[in-house]
Parts: C-alpha cells; structure tokens; sequence
C-alpha cells in the first residue's frame, strides 16, 4: 500500500520532472528542438500544459533574463511585462522591457502547436471542442498527431466525432508513400470539400515523383470536388437569394397593402422599418438580461410601435389625400424626412448595436462546405410566417373581408354599411405594423442607423410594382425571385451591378407588363 | 412682340422677367463697379449663390413643364440636370489640361490615380466646348427620350411612372458611385480651372456665368411659355386632364408625353451644367433621389401649372435651406418635411394660388 | 342612298375598292402603323362597299377573369344608318364601344371597318383618325380649357407633335367652329371652362366635339343620362339629322328616348344578340320583353 502510495509519488514526480524539462527545453534557438520539447509537455499530463502550449502559441511565452526561468508574459503598454512561472504559475513580479526575452515562434511550428494542442483537446470531455480538435489536426498535417486520432477512434462514443475522424485519418493517409493506400484515400475524399484535402490532391496531381495512376486518381477526384463544390455554391447562392428575398418580402408586403388596398403610396414606409428596428434596441436596452427572448418581445412591440405611428400618420395626413396618390406620395415624404430627423435627434446620427441572441448566431452545417447562417435561416421562416398570418388576416377575418371589399369598390362597399374610415385606419395601421416587424429581421442584419430605412424604399416599390399591386402572392414571388436573381448576377457583375441590372431589368419589364407579374383585371382597374 | 403674345393676361409672368432683368444690370453692376466697402457692393460668394437659384429655377421650371401641365410627375428630374453637369464636368476636367496634380496631359487626376492609361472613349470630344454643350442637351435628351417611349408607349403612367423615374435615378446614382464608370466615382469632377480660356476664379467670369443663367432662365421661361400656350400644351394640358378623351379624338398621347418629357429634360440638363461650373463640383450624390423630390417641393410651393411659380419655390426653399443649414442643420430637415406635408394637404395650388385667391376674393368685396 | 346594282355591280366595284385600297396598304405596314398620321383617312367612298356596311363586328368574344363581356357577337351598321343598342346593364354595351375603339382586344373574332380595315390592329388614336367617333357614358370633356378649345383640339386636322406646336387656327377652322357651337347651342360662351358646364352642356359639348372630327361613324353612350326632357328632345333631333351623313350608333337606357329616334334596334344580352329589328317588332319580341322591357 505505501509502497504503491510511493511509486505513484514518484511517478507523478518524475511527470513533473518530465514536463520541468521539456519546458525549459523550449529555450533552444532551434525550431525543430522547440517542436520536439513541445510535443514532450503534450504528452505530459501535467495540468499547466495547456497553458504553456498556448502562450507559446499566442507568442506570450518569455525567458527571465536575470533567472532564465522560463516565463508567460503579459505586456504593460510600453513599460515592460507582469511575469508569471511558467511551470509553477507563481506571480514573479514587473520587470522592465528588457527584463525578458521572447521564445520565438514561427509559422511551421505554430502549426504544430495548434496539433498539439488539438491533439490534448481530442481528451476534452465537450464532443463539440473535440470536432474542433479533429479539425485542427486535419488542418496541421502534422504526421505524428495521426496515432493520436486513431487512438481517440478506438475509444470516441460520439457518432459525429468517429466520423471527422475517419475523414481526417484519410487526409494523413494521402501522404501515405503507398500507392495502394494513397489511391484509396483519395477515392475516400473524392466527396471532402476541407480546404485541406484540395490542397493535397492537388499536390499529389503535380508532384512528378508519384506513379501516374494516383496522379490521374488524384486529378479525377480534384474535378468531382470542382463540381461538388460548384453545386454547393449554387445552392449556397440561392439560399443568400431567399435571404435577400425575404427581407425584400418582409419590406415590401406592409407596402403592398397599402398601396393595393389605400392607394396610397406611402414613402415613409422605410421609415416605419427602422422605427421597428430601433424598437428592437429599446427592448435590448431595457431587458439587458434577456437579450435571448428580446427578439420575441421586440417583434409585438414593433408592431404596436410601428403601427401606432402609421395611424397617426393617417390621421393627421393621408386622411386628407384620398384618391390623389401622388400627394400621398409627396407627403409621406415629408413625413420620412420628419421621422427620420426625430430619430437622428432623439438617437443621434450614429449607428445603434443591436444584439444578436445566442440562438440566432452561429451556422447549421448541411454538409462540409455548405452551411447556413442561422440568423438568415430563421428570417427566411420568419418572413414566410408572417406572409401566411397576413393572409389568414386578408382571407378569414371580418377585417379581412371589409378590405378586400373596399379595394374593390370602395363607394359601394360603403354603401353596404362597412365603415371605410375605420377599415383604412386597421389597414394602414397593419401596413405600418408589419413594417415595424419587418425592422426587427433587419437589425440583425444590417447596422441600425436613421437611414436604415432609405435604403429599402426603392427596392420596396420594386418588389410591389414588379409582382403587381394589391397581390399579396405576386409581392411573394416577386420579393423572392428578385432576390434569388440579384444574387446569382451578384458573383459576375459586383454587387452594386446587380442592383442596376436589377433595377433596370424592372423597368423594362414594367414596360411589357405595366400592371406587374399578377396584375388586376377587368375593366374596374382602368377607371 | 412675341413676348408680349405669350404673356397675354400674365401679370406674373411680366414680373418675373422684369426681376430677371433687374438682377442682369444690378447683380454684375452691385459686384464689380461698387467698391467692396460699400454697403451696395455684392460680394462674389453671394454672386455664386443667387447662380446657383437660377439654376434651381430653371430646372423646378423644366420639371412644372411636365407635371403641372403634363401631369407627369418625374421624380427623377435630378439626374438629367446631374447628366447635364457631368457633360459640363467632362468638359471642365478637359480644360484642367497638365495642371492636375499628377501633371498628365490628357488624363484627368483620377484616371491617373486608377492607373488608366488612356481616355475610354466617351470622353472624347469633351475637349471642345461645342461638344460638350450638345452633349450637355443630348444626353439627358436621349436618355428622356428612350425612357420615355419605353414608359409612355405602354402607357405606364401616374404612381407606377413616378415610382419608375425614381429608380431610374437611383440606378444612376448607383451607377456614378462606381469608379470603373470613369467620371470620378465617389468623388465626382472638381478642381476645375478654367472655362473657355477665362479662370473660374475670377469675379468677372463668376458674372459672366451668373448672367448666362438669368439669361437661360429668361429664355427657357419663354420657350416654356411659348410651348404651354400652342395648341400643342394645349393637347398636353388635355392628355392630363382626360387622357383617354384626347386619345379617341385621334391624338398619339405617347408622342406627346415623350416630347414633352424630352424637352423637359434638356432644360434641366441645361440647368446642370450651369450650376456645375458655379459650384465648382459634380458627383454622384446629385442623382440621390432625395435631391429630385426635393425639387418636387419647390414647384408644388411655388404653385404647380405656373411656370413662374415653380421659379419662385425654388427660390423660396433655397433661401431658407442655405440660411437654416447653416444656422440650425438639424432643423432644416423638419421644414422641409413640414413643407412636403404642408404644401399638399392645404396649399394644393402653391404661393402662387393663395396670392390668386387673396386677389380675387379682393376685387369681389 | 349607296344602293348598288348587286349582279351588275360586283366584280367592278370589288376591283375599284380593291384597287383604292391598294392605294392605302401599299405603304409599308411599319410605317403606316407607327406614324398613322401620314395615311389619309379614307374616304366616303372608299369604305362604302357593295352591301353599303361601315362596321362588321364578327364573333367578337372577349373575357374578364372568366366573365364573359362579349360571346360571339356579331353587328353590322350600315351607311348612314341610325342604330340604337339597347340591353340591360352587364350585357357589353359599353365593353363592345371599347372593342371598336380600340380600348380593349377581344380574345377572338374580327372587327373590320369598311371591307379592308381590320381595327384589331389599330391603336385608338389611328381608328379615331379614321373616322370613328366615340362620346363616353359619363360626359368627357377637358375640364381645364375652354369650349372653344375643346372644339378646337377635336377638330379633324393634322394631330403630329411638331405641327401642333406651330399651328394657328385659320378662318376656315374658326368658321367651323363657329357652325358646330352653333349646333350644339354653345354659342353664347365660347370662352367659358368647359368645367363650368352644367351636365347637359357637357354632354352637348361632347357631341359637338364628335363633330369637330368629321367621322363616318359616330358611337354614342348614353347621350341624354341626366338631360332635361327638353335637352333630351333637342339631342334626340340633332342625333336624327346626324344620320343619313354619318353611321350613328346610340347605347340607350331611355325607352322613351329610343323610341323617338330609332329606325333599328340592337337588343344585346349578356354579350351577344339577342334580336335586332324595328323597334316596335322587337319591342314585342317575347324574349326581349322577358329578359329587358318586361323587368324594366
């Protein structure tokens, strides 16, 4: 028993011994004797590897000139350094700028440090940072770390974490100088779009030493990338196109409806998206401890916000002006110019951060290669959902059915006891509101600033008139597609050029179908 | 004679002229003749100033040609008096010669800043001023043309044309920003030097380009005026009030839209680029389509369907605008909100209106 | 009036109208099609044919989102005839004036003017220069200008951008003028806005610019809505001697109206002819009298 207590004593402190050396064996001038001191303090399990491995890595790692101990510093400015035992983690005091020397680190060795390090976070009990780990190693192919990953393979539980494995085992196996091996390897990548992978297949396609078969194995699997990638690039861009689509959508259906249903063009409507998004920074600044569900708040208050101000806009404006649309153009506005300055005097002129929660960040990878941006993912959905309720309003409310009456005849729908004043204060209040929702996508998207909403208001026309006036489902289509396509032109021509193609594509189409994709018809239209 | 045709029962009018041609004797005497210290005497910066109105007058005239009596309404006239100032600008940076910093001959700074080697070829000719004045109508005049048969022959009217001239602009506007385009990007033409030989420094060419624009108002007043009063305005006035009428008495209203349209826009085009050599700069912001609704407002207070209304708005915002940007620029925005709002709802007919109806109402009691 | 030898007739005057008309389609179509003006409109004689028919309306249908407006309509107007349509409301009266003019295509069918002139390939301007005239059912004058430039805006003459911007009204115009302000009994205000009007003088001044452009063919929607019996009596006479110069089709709701004018009757129903005839044969028409007089 004490004996065993004792062997285990000594074995912890010649662990110790090991991990003192190999530490002070980084002091050498040479690369190669520094990796080989490194991979010593990896192997150990001493609990300050870590640390020293990074600061090595970060360039933090110093030699005390006056003790030679090896030491992690931490810079004061232009003063000198706050110094720390890099073995022990005692504290040993400032020392002035020559106090201390850097153990200097260059590219091939960092890479092997982040292996290294990899190698030991492959152990961590996380599976997410032992994916990252796997990755890393990948990425260093560093020969040495290969035993490491068919080690962890042996005992992973994780599916996902075997998987990136075996993936990245078949990357080490590339440099294999067995041709049989090597072929298989490469028949394995054919599909693994890790930067990693390319660049060695394209090594081995031109390395002359290698037989021709791998060479031409090597090539072949080179192309199948090429279009794999290629692909997934197309769907990448059509999904950016939905992206962009849906927000167009989500800008332009408020618009839609009042300008189908009002005859009103209201170009304050921008205005009414960035007093969505601005909402969506009070909530933040009023909720600092719930930034997560700030978006599910932020997104009624919008609307009430937003839709407040449309009906006092109505009110005190646009209530005057019917049936003449170009005033409403004129004043709307003049209203747009009034919010806007409120806004920039209220806000000041400088752009707000809006937060991002925890659930909308990050990326859901589809495939390697091909990810989604969950923020642009859930505005997509987000913008679909709000187009379905918009409908169910439009088609299975008594709201619903008094506007779609008054867009059709609004003397007669008077006529048959409907109160068109209230109907155009819901309507346009409801415009207004999805505007205000509309501003909530936007702040996580663009930065939040007074002219947020300028941006949107051509594009917004554009979107309505190009799908048709007052048809819900052509501003869909519209939105949609005008976005997809914007996209698909963006790679070739830039994205400003995009825009103009775009813009000038719609005038002429406007040309040929002047009442848009899904026009009106019949001969009330005309009148 | 003909004047006098033309303004037959338009009191306004003849006023409008004869402050014009007050401010073409006094202007040039008040700034050159009157010593400095004299409390009469103009100074230069004043002189630019007042230009640059009757530029603005010009162009709020142009755009009351089609929408007061065309019933038009562009909000995309900006960019063909920006159009206008770029020929004008071609023509500027043509005559900087090898005075630019970088001391090319031929190339302006930017190009040789962008590492071109030779001009693109729609710069050539800029060089010589007959060109650039006939660019300086073409271009807007063709680009009005185009837009408008394409707009007008399928009869895409009202709200839908409005909302189309203001993505036209901001298209441009887009487009400009762009330094491939080859006029500057970003920062647009400046630095000019000299105009036909005569420095842009001197009080006496400032004169000069300030009675060139009272001068082209006068004349584009009259034209307009001369164009509103013929049977075609009438035809025009007609195609705003009832255009399907004028259609089945065997009128083509899309020839007469597209040439009203036309001439509009070589009048503001005209307008651009005599504002450009008096500001000293064009670039792209002028295309932003802000500056043409803004326009929108100056002939709406003025009184829309008056020519000499439209003048007078312009002057009108324009004064208040330099005066409060410079005092109070955080207000400015709010008045001309105020005015887009104002204007609309209670002042349908303009200053010139209410000043109709005061009179009227007066000779009734 | 144009009553023409039938068996005799034929084959010479086939090949005079078809040599007259060679005259007009002989310029390039493009040409003729986008500067309509330069073609003269033809001629009295030119567009009256063996049969004396100004106006063939063949199986003419035309749909609004599945609402059939027309549905195999067929109409012939003679020469100089006076013609009333008459039919419940939704029966495509004012939708078959549309199709005529120019305003709207029918999805099928044919509409010739003359023998030769196919209208379906006509803008409205082009067939207004041809001589069809049209007053709308709400009376539609330019509010914003003065009788006597309504009439003069209407006046048959050369409707080109660049002469209209040098034209000066010559003492044959005026004169003219003169004689249809007379006519329509406008006399006393030549200068007054034609917004100003009271409606039966609106209507007057329509009609007056009807005949400001001298048409072979005059389409009429309801000409006296909203007139006084005396103003219905006086256009109800003006309209008679109208004809036998000009076609004259009249869309009525007045009866009483019809009755004192019409020679032919027009019963339409729900886009299609239902009987046509003498008024007072087809006012006893059973059907029409189920489907129109009797609910009326």
């Amino acid at each position: 028993m004490v004996l065993s207590l004792a062997c285990l004593l000594t074995l912890s402190v010649s662990a110790d011994d090991a991990f003192t050396t190999a530490v002070n064996g980084l002091k050498t001038r040479s690369f190669a004797d520094k990796y080989v001191a490194a991979s010593q303090i990896a192997a150990t399990s001493h609990p300050r590897a870590d640390v020293v491995l990074n600061a090595l890595l970060s360039g933090n790692l110093f030699t005390q000139r006056r003790s030679d101990l090896v030491v992690i510093a931490t810079s004061l400015d232009k003063k000198g350094y706050r110094l720390i035992d890099a073995i022990s983690g005692e504290s040993l005091g400032e020392v002035g700028r020559r106090g201390a020397k850097k153990i200097s680190v260059n590219n091939g060795l960092r890479r092997q440090l982040r292996g290294l390090i990899a190698g030991r976070q492959l152990s961590h009990e996380d599976s997410r940072l032992r994916l990252e780990a796997v990755e890393a190693i990948a990425s260093s192919g560093d020969k040495a770390l290969r035993s490491v990953l068919i080690n962890r393979r042996l005992v992973e539980q994780q599916v996902a974490v075997r998987e990136a494995i075996d993936i990245a085992l078949v990357v080490f196996d590339l440099d294999v100088d067995d041709n049989l091996i090597r072929l298989a390897a490469i028949k394995a990548s054919s599909d693994n779009l890790h930067p990693t992978v390319r660049v060695k297949l394209t090594n081995i396609a031109n390395d002359q030493s290698v037989s021709t078969d791998v060479r031409s194995a090597a090539s072949e699997a080179l192309v199948n990338l090429e279009t794999l990638s290629k692909r997934y690039q197309m769907v990448e861009t059509f999904f950016f196109g939905l992206s962009l689509g849906s927000i167009l959508v989500l800008a332009a259906i408020g618009l839609s409806i009042t300008f189908g249903v009002m005859g009103v063009i209201n170009m304050a409507h921008g205005e009414l998206i960035m007093i969505g998004a601005y909402t969506t920074y009070v909530v933040q600044i009023l909720f600092p401890g719930a930034i997560e569900y700030s978006l599910l708040i932020a997104v009624p208050a919008a609307f009430c916000v937003s839709g407040l101000v449309g009906i006092v806009i109505e009110r005190s404006v646009i209530q005057f002006l019917y049936g003449r649309p170009l005033e409403t153009l004129l004043a709307t506005f003049g209203v747009s110019l009034i919010l806007q300055q409120a806004v920039r005097s209220l806000f000041s002129p400088l752009n707000r951060t809006v937060l991002t929660p925890q659930w909308m960040s990050g990326s859901l990878e589809i495939a390697q290669g091909l990810s989604i941006t969950y923020n642009r993912f859930y505005i997509f959905f987000f913008a679909l959902l709000v187009f379905a309720a918009l409908l169910l309003i439009l088609q299975r409310t008594r709201l619903g059915l008094e506007v779609r009456a008054v867009t059709q005849n609004r003397s007669m729908a008077k006529a048959m006891g409907i109160r068109s004043t209230r109907v155009d204060i819901m309507t346009f209040g409801l415009g207004a509101g999805i505007a205000g929702v509309a501003g909530v996508a936007l702040s996580q998207l663009t930065n939040v600033g007074p002219n947020l909403g300028q941006g949107y208001i051509v594009d917004s026309f554009m979107v309505v008139v190009f799908g048709g006036v007052g048809n819900l489902w052509g501003t869909l289509v519209a939105g949609l597609s005008l976005g997809v396509v914007n996209k698909f032109i963006e790679p070739a021509a830039g994205a400003v050029m995009a825009k103009i193609l775009v813009l000038v594509f719609i005038i002429l189409f406007i040309q040929k179908r002047p009442r848009g994709l899904f026009p009106q018809k019949g001969r009330a239209v005309e009148d | 004679m003909l004047i006098s045709r033309l303004l037959d029962h338009e009191k306004g009018g003849w006023a409008f002229l004869a402050v014009l041609l007050a401010a073409i004797v006094v202007v040039p005497i008040a700034n050159l003749l009157i010593p400095e210290d004299s409390v009469f005497h103009l100074s230069t910066y004043m002189v630019t100033l007042l230009g640059k109105y009757l530029c603005y007058a010009l162009l709020a005239i142009a755009l009351d040609l089609v929408w007061g009596y065309c019933g038009i309404l562009s909000l995309g006239h900006g960019a063909f008096f920006a159009l206008g100032g770029y020929a004008m600008g071609m023509y500027l940076m043509r005559q900087v010669g090898s005075r630019g910093v970088y001391g090319h001959p031929e190339l302006p700074d930017f190009m040789v800043f962008l590492d071109w080697d030779s001009l693109p070829w729609y710069w050539l000719g800029f060089d010589q001023f007959w060109f650039a004045m006939l660019m300086v109508m073409l271009v807007p005049g063709l680009l009005a043309f185009v837009f408008g048969w394409l707009a007008f022959r399928s009869r895409v009217s009202g709200v839908y044309l409005s909302i189309m001239t203001q993505a036209l602009t901001y298209a441009l506007m887009l487009a400009f920003f762009r330094n491939e385009m080859g006029f500057g990007g970003n920062n647009g033409l400046t630095d000019f030097k000299d105009i036909l030989g005569s420095s842009l420094q001197t009080d006496f060419t400032r004169i000069v380009l300030f009675v060139s624009s009272a001068v082209a108002l006068a004349a584009g007043y009259l034209l307009c005026r001369y164009i509103v009063t013929s049977k075609l305005g009438r035809v025009v006035t007609a195609v705003r009030d009832a255009e399907a009428r004028t259609r089945f008495i065997g009128y083509r209203v899309e020839f007469y839209q597209v040439w009203i349209f036309t001439v509009s826009a070589v009048i503001a085009g005209i307008a651009g680029a005599l504002y450009v050599p008096q500001v000293g700069i064009i670039n792209p912001s002028e295309f932003q389509p802000l500056n043409s609704i803004e326009l929108v407002v100056w002939v709406a207070l003025g009184g829309r369907g008056t020519l000499y209304g439209a003048a007078l708005g312009a002057g009108l915002v324009n004064y208040v605008k330099t005066i409060l940007t410079g005092a109070l620029p955080e207000i400015w925005l709010f008045v001309l909100g105020t005015l887009f709002v104002v204007v609309t709802v209670f002042l349908p007919k303009g200053v010139v209106g209410v000043w109709h109806q005061l009179r009227s109402r007066g000779t009734h009691d | 009036m144009f009553g023409i030898n039938y068996e005799v007739g034929v084959p010479m005057i086939d090949n005079d109208v078809a040599r007259q008309n060679n005259v007009v389609d002989s310029r390039p179509d493009a040409v003729q099609n986008r500067f309509g003006f330069l073609s003269k409109p033809p001629s009295r004689e030119e567009l009256v044919t063996n049969n004396g028919i100004i106006l063939y309306l063949e199986d003419v249908t035309l749909s609004f989102d599945g609402f059939k407006a027309l549905s195999d309509l067929t109409l012939y107007v003679e020469v100089g005839e006076l013609r009333c349509i008459i039919g419940p409301n939704g029966a495509g009266k004012t939708t078959l004036m549309d199709v005529i003019t120019g305003k709207t295509r029918p999805d099928s069918g044919s509409a010739f003017y003359g023998q030769t002139i196919d209208l379906l390939q006509m803008s409205e301007p082009q067939i207004a220069t041809l001589g069809i005239g049209r007053k709308f059912q709400k009376p539609t004058v330019f509010e914003q200008h003065s009788v006597l430039e309504n009439l003069e805006l209407a006046m048959k003459s050369d409707k080109r951008v660049w002469v209209s911007l040098f034209k000066q009204l010559t003492g044959q115009e005026k004169d003219r003028i003169e004689e249809v302000l007379n006519l329509i009994g406008l006399t006393d205000f030549p200068r007054k806005m034609a917004g100003s009007l009271s409606h039966g003088q609106k209507q007057w001044l329509e009609i007056g610019m009807l005949l400001m452009q001298d048409p072979l063919l005059l389409l009429v929607d309801e000409p006296v809505a909203g007139m006084t019996q005396q103003e219905s009596e006086a256009t109800a006479e003006l309209l008679t001697s109208l004809a036998g110069e000009h076609s004259v089709v009249v869309v009525e709701h007045d009866m009483e109206f019809v009755r004192s004018i019409a020679r032919q009757v027009t019963v339409l129903h729900e886009g299609s002819v239902l009987a046509e005839g003498a008024f007072d044969v087809v006012q006893e028409d059973p059907i029409v009298r189920e489907v129109y007089l009797g609910s009326s």
